[in-house]
């Protein structure tokens, strides 16, 4: 997002107190059964903000059996109404409300996102998920069947019990809340382990949900990967036809790779342009990547945050070297900024082709990569030609194109002239390697139902 | 709601009455102030074109209330006389959750993309109707404009809505809410008035694209004739009933006896799925019409701002008057009238809970709804028969069936025709369930997910493109 024009928001709070940093099980809160804990930092000064319990085994072991008690049949929350579910989960809404700036503040000091896009986007998108959500959760209705036979057949959508969740760092309040929003709507409960990089948003919302009931049994800790769905990686492609609006072209491109330092599983990282309007494209990238101010995410005026720790940003730059060897051509950036934190000039690379690591492995940093197309049905090809299939967007005024792009596209949301554009009503996931399963929406309560047919002998059977 | 009610069973009238003792319900206000009496339009009020205003009166007393501008909270229980503990705890209750339903599902009515023949690319978009005129009853004022504001609303269409002309001071009052909640003006306009002339004006009007009343079937025809010599505009209709209760030998006999006196007394009689026909097997007739009576004479009527009343008056005096006119011919056609059978007093428009025994079929009272505190009940033998009987009507809104048995229920559940078949219990609504009529009693649905299919055009896209792909 560019800074200007923004509606006026506060500042972020200063000397913002920690208050929980331990393990949330039954409402209530563990220290580890270790004694551990751990250290969690603010990337843009490299500075420890606190330690957080550090949950291991014995700690999940805990936090499951809670779980699994609270699911038991009988119990408050396997026999309450539906309809309260989804009031539980808008009053969940109100109190993230309530305290937006304090989640703002903590969410952009914990991972170095810049504190009006988590003031103004991130919490929204929390709010607007669990509103969503709970009007979902009395409308979640099996069907009944004319199955052949003196037999009447229904199903029963059920929740599937205890359901592990582990989010990421790079969006840490809206993965959280995309989580444990579908899961806790169909009925389900939830052991949900957060980003060692940034638990503490998670923390506070954990305190929210004690205050909205005693109903609600959430817990934190450290856990092995179940089974389930997967939302993973991505190296997503832009498509820029000759005939699309330029300008817009590239700016929804450029935020579709910049957002967020980078750090988004969706980004725009391998940019297809047609030919006849490569240079000019490569040009105003080049121009665009260049407004921005570095510092701190906390700080006005600021619109490039820190990478969210050591090891990302030495990936990254790991890369950005592998760009310049293997012949890209570096357009501006290319190296870390600043003595302190984690930051990463904005890089933009163009001459880049299909084999170099830049084009296929996921960078998850400021590194944009363009490349030149002739065809449609190359580049489709080319598009698709990846292990990933997370989301991928096609600039063009063609109805055709359109149509036919976005059908042959591998990819679990495609956006036609425009990027990064997602709302809860929409579902979210992706093909091939990209993760499995769908979230948002109302698929994304497919994997938190288990579905039961009850066939039940009749006499007589009567259409 | 009524799970409210309904899941309180036998003791309906102790839970209510310390509810109101642990004051979880706040004592009425008895004589509130009239804010709101005019047309709401486009968000402001006016008065009438033609200036007329027609009064409202207070059926507990028969005294006028206010005068309201006649366009073709404790405010409830004054205008209706409904038991001021029931609305509060019930009517309110259900509104809200009524509007909270529906407002889950404004994003959420999904169109399809669909896997036409051919190169074509074809969805379709579930788009509002448009002009939603809505004419809903006295009998339940506010949950009647929750249900029809609801899902209009959430779908994205505009309302016209007639108010009933005996109760139109809550709706007026949700209507200043509506503006204070933000809706754009002219979403939602409210005209109080009279049926001849106003609900025909709305049923009749070439610019309203739909309509949907609820009320009498002998309105509901009239609804149907002007939609269709107008301009042919949508039609939902929920109107009479006459419902059977049907009670196998083998129910539990202390919570049948109680869900069938709840089923037909509730609102002083005045609900269109009222269990009006009380179908007992034979086995069991005598014992149940015995504890039925019982149960009818200890109805307390009274003042509806008292806590401790069960029964308030009926709405009007023309209700009142044609209640007694069901319960004379009840006696002139012999009927055994067992408790009950007149007013119950001075003033105020009060009938006394009756019971009849030994109805017949083809008895006045056992065909006719008479929307008010007189219970009918017959004898049957068999289950089969008790079908027959059953679906002999014209109307077919609701039913229920009090048995312990698993087959006799699938048995019945399936072969009753009635929109909704309540299975040992009544007057369970939620608005998750739809709620509507088979024959006589309506068409469309009501409530649930069925509920938004009234007010939704649905527009097939079809595209023609280069290649289909799976």
């Amino acid at each position: 997002m560019s800074s200007s024009g923004k509606p006026d928001i506060p500042a972020p709070l200063t000397n913002l107190k920690i208050q929980y940093t331990k393990i949330f099980i039954n409402n209530e809160w563990h220290s580890s059964v270790s004694g551990k804990k751990f250290p969690v930092f603010n990337p843009a000064t490299e500075e420890m903000i606190c330690h957080v319990e550090e949950g291991d085994k014995e700690d999940v072991d805990k936090a499951v059996k809670a779980a699994r008690q609270a699911f038991q049949i009988g119990s408050p929350w396997r026999t309450m109404d539906a309809s309260e579910r989804g009031r539980l989960l808008f009053k969940l809404a109100d109190l993230i409300e309530r305290d937006r700036l304090l989640l703002a503040t903590m969410e952009a000091m914990d991972s170095g996102k810049i504190f009006s896009n988590a003031y103004l986007m991130d919490v929204t998108v929390c709010v607007k998920a669990l509103q969503y959500y709970a009007g979902w959760a009395d409308k979640i209705q099996g069907r009944t069947i004319p199955a052949d036979g003196n037999v009447f057949t229904y199903t029963r959508h059920e929740p599937i019990g205890v359901c592990g969740q582990i989010i990421p760092w790079n969006f840490p309040l809206v993965m959280l809340i995309g989580k444990i929003a579908p899961a806790l709507s169909c009925g389900n409960t939830v052991v949900l382990k957060p980003a060692e990089e940034t638990p503490l948003t998670a923390l506070h919302v954990a305190s929210l949900i004690k205050e909205v009931g005693k109903i609600i049994k959430e817990a934190a800790g450290k856990s092995n990967l179940k089974r389930v769905t997967l939302e993973l990686g991505g190296k997503s492609p832009c498509i820029v036809f000759a005939d699309a609006d330029l300008d817009s072209a590239v700016e929804f491109a450029h935020q579709g790779v910049f957002f967020h330092q980078g750090q988004c599983c969706i980004a725009a990282s391998r940019l297809f342009v047609e030919e006849s309007i490569y240079d000019e494209f490569v040009r105003r990238s080049v121009e665009r990547a260049k407004k921005y101010v570095f510092g701190n995410p906390l700080a006005a005026g600021v619109n490039q945050g820190p990478q969210v720790n050591k090891q990302q940003r030495d990936k990254i730059l790991d890369l950005i070297e592998s760009g310049k060897k293997e012949g890209a051509k570096l357009e501006c950036g290319g190296g870390p900024w600043g003595n302190k934190g984690y930051f990463i000039q904005p890089t933009v690379f163009s001459n880049v082709t299909d084999d170099m690591r830049i084009a296929k492995e996921e960078i998850f940093g400021p590194v944009q990569q363009i490349m030149k197309f002739k065809s449609l049905d190359d580049v489709i090809k080319r598009a698709n030609n990846t292990h990933y299939g997370l989301a991928a967007g096609i600039f063009t005024k063609d109805l055709d194109k359109a149509i036919t792009v976005s059908s042959a596209l591998q990819a679990g949301t495609v956006w036609v002239n425009c990027y990064l554009v997602a709302s809860p009503q929409c579902s979210f996931g992706g093909f091939k390697m990209s993760g499995n399963g769908r979230e948002m929406g109302e698929y994304g309560l497919h994997e938190y139902t288990e579905v039961k047919t009850v066939t039940v002998k009749i006499s007589q059977k009567n259409s | 709601m009524l799970r409210a009610a309904a899941t309180l069973g036998p003791s309906l009238g102790r839970r209510l009455l310390s509810a109101a003792a642990t004051q979880a319900v706040p004592a009425p206000n008895q004589q509130p102030e009239i804010f709101y009496n005019k047309i709401f339009i486009d968000n402001e009020w006016h008065d009438a074109v033609s200036k007329k205003t027609f009064p409202t009166v207070n059926p507990a007393t028969g005294e006028v209330i206010c005068q309201v501008a006649e366009g073709d909270k404790a405010l409830e229980t004054l205008d209706n006389g409904k038991p001021y503990v029931i609305s509060y705890l019930v009517d309110l209750d259900m509104v809200l959750k009524c509007l909270r339903y529906y407002a889950g599902w404004a994003d959420k009515y999904h169109g399809k993309t669909i896997p036409i023949d051919g190169d074509f690319f074809s969805y379709t978009r579930h788009e509002p109707v448009g002009v939603c005129g809505q004419i809903i009853p006295w009998n339940f004022p506010l949950l009647m404009q929750a249900w029809k504001l609801g899902p209009a609303l959430a779908t994205g269409n505009v309302v016209v809505m007639k108010v009933a002309e005996q109760t139109p001071l809550t709706a007026l009052y949700v209507a200043n809410l509506i503006k204070e909640a933000g809706f754009p003006p002219g979403v939602v306009n409210i005209v109080p008035g009279f049926g001849p002339t106003a609900g025909a004006a709305v049923a009749s009007h070439e610019d309203v694209d739909k309509v949907a009343f609820t009320g009498s079937t002998e309105i509901g025809r009239l609804i149907q004739v002007a939609a269709g010599s107008s301009n042919l505009k949508r039609v939902t209709l929920e109107l009479g009933g006459k419902s059977p209760n049907i009670i196998m030998s083998d129910a539990d006999m202390d919570w049948a006896v109680e869900q069938a006196h709840f089923a037909l007394f509730f609102n002083q009689g005045q609900c269109c799925c009222a269990g009006s026909r009380t179908f007992v097997q034979e086995d069991v007739y005598n014992e149940f019409v015995e504890r039925s009576v019982a149960r009818a004479k200890s109805r307390v009527v009274g003042n509806p701002f008292d806590s401790k009343t069960e029964q308030g008056p009926q709405v009007d005096e023309t209700q009142f008057k044609k209640i007694l006119g069901y319960i004379n011919s009840g006696k002139q056609e012999g009927a055994k009238l067992l408790c009950g059978g007149g007013p119950a007093a001075d003033r105020g428009y009060y009938i006394q809970p009756t019971v009849f025994g030994d109805v017949q079929d083809g008895m006045t009272i056992a065909k006719e709804e008479i929307f008010g505190p007189v219970m009918q009940i017959l004898k049957f033998k068999t289950i089969e028969e008790v079908v027959g009987r059953a679906n002999n009507s014209s109307y077919g809104l609701a039913a229920a069936v009090f048995t312990k048995d698993l087959d006799k229920a699938n048995y019945l559940s399936q072969a009753l025709q009635a929109g909704t078949v309540w299975v040992n219990c009544y007057d369970v609504f939620g608005a998750q369930s739809p709620f509507g009529g088979y024959k006589m009693s309506g068409s469309g649905r009501e409530l649930g997910e069925y509920g938004l299919q009234a007010y939704t055009e649905v527009k097939t896209v079809t595209v023609k493109i280069p290649q289909k792909n799976s």
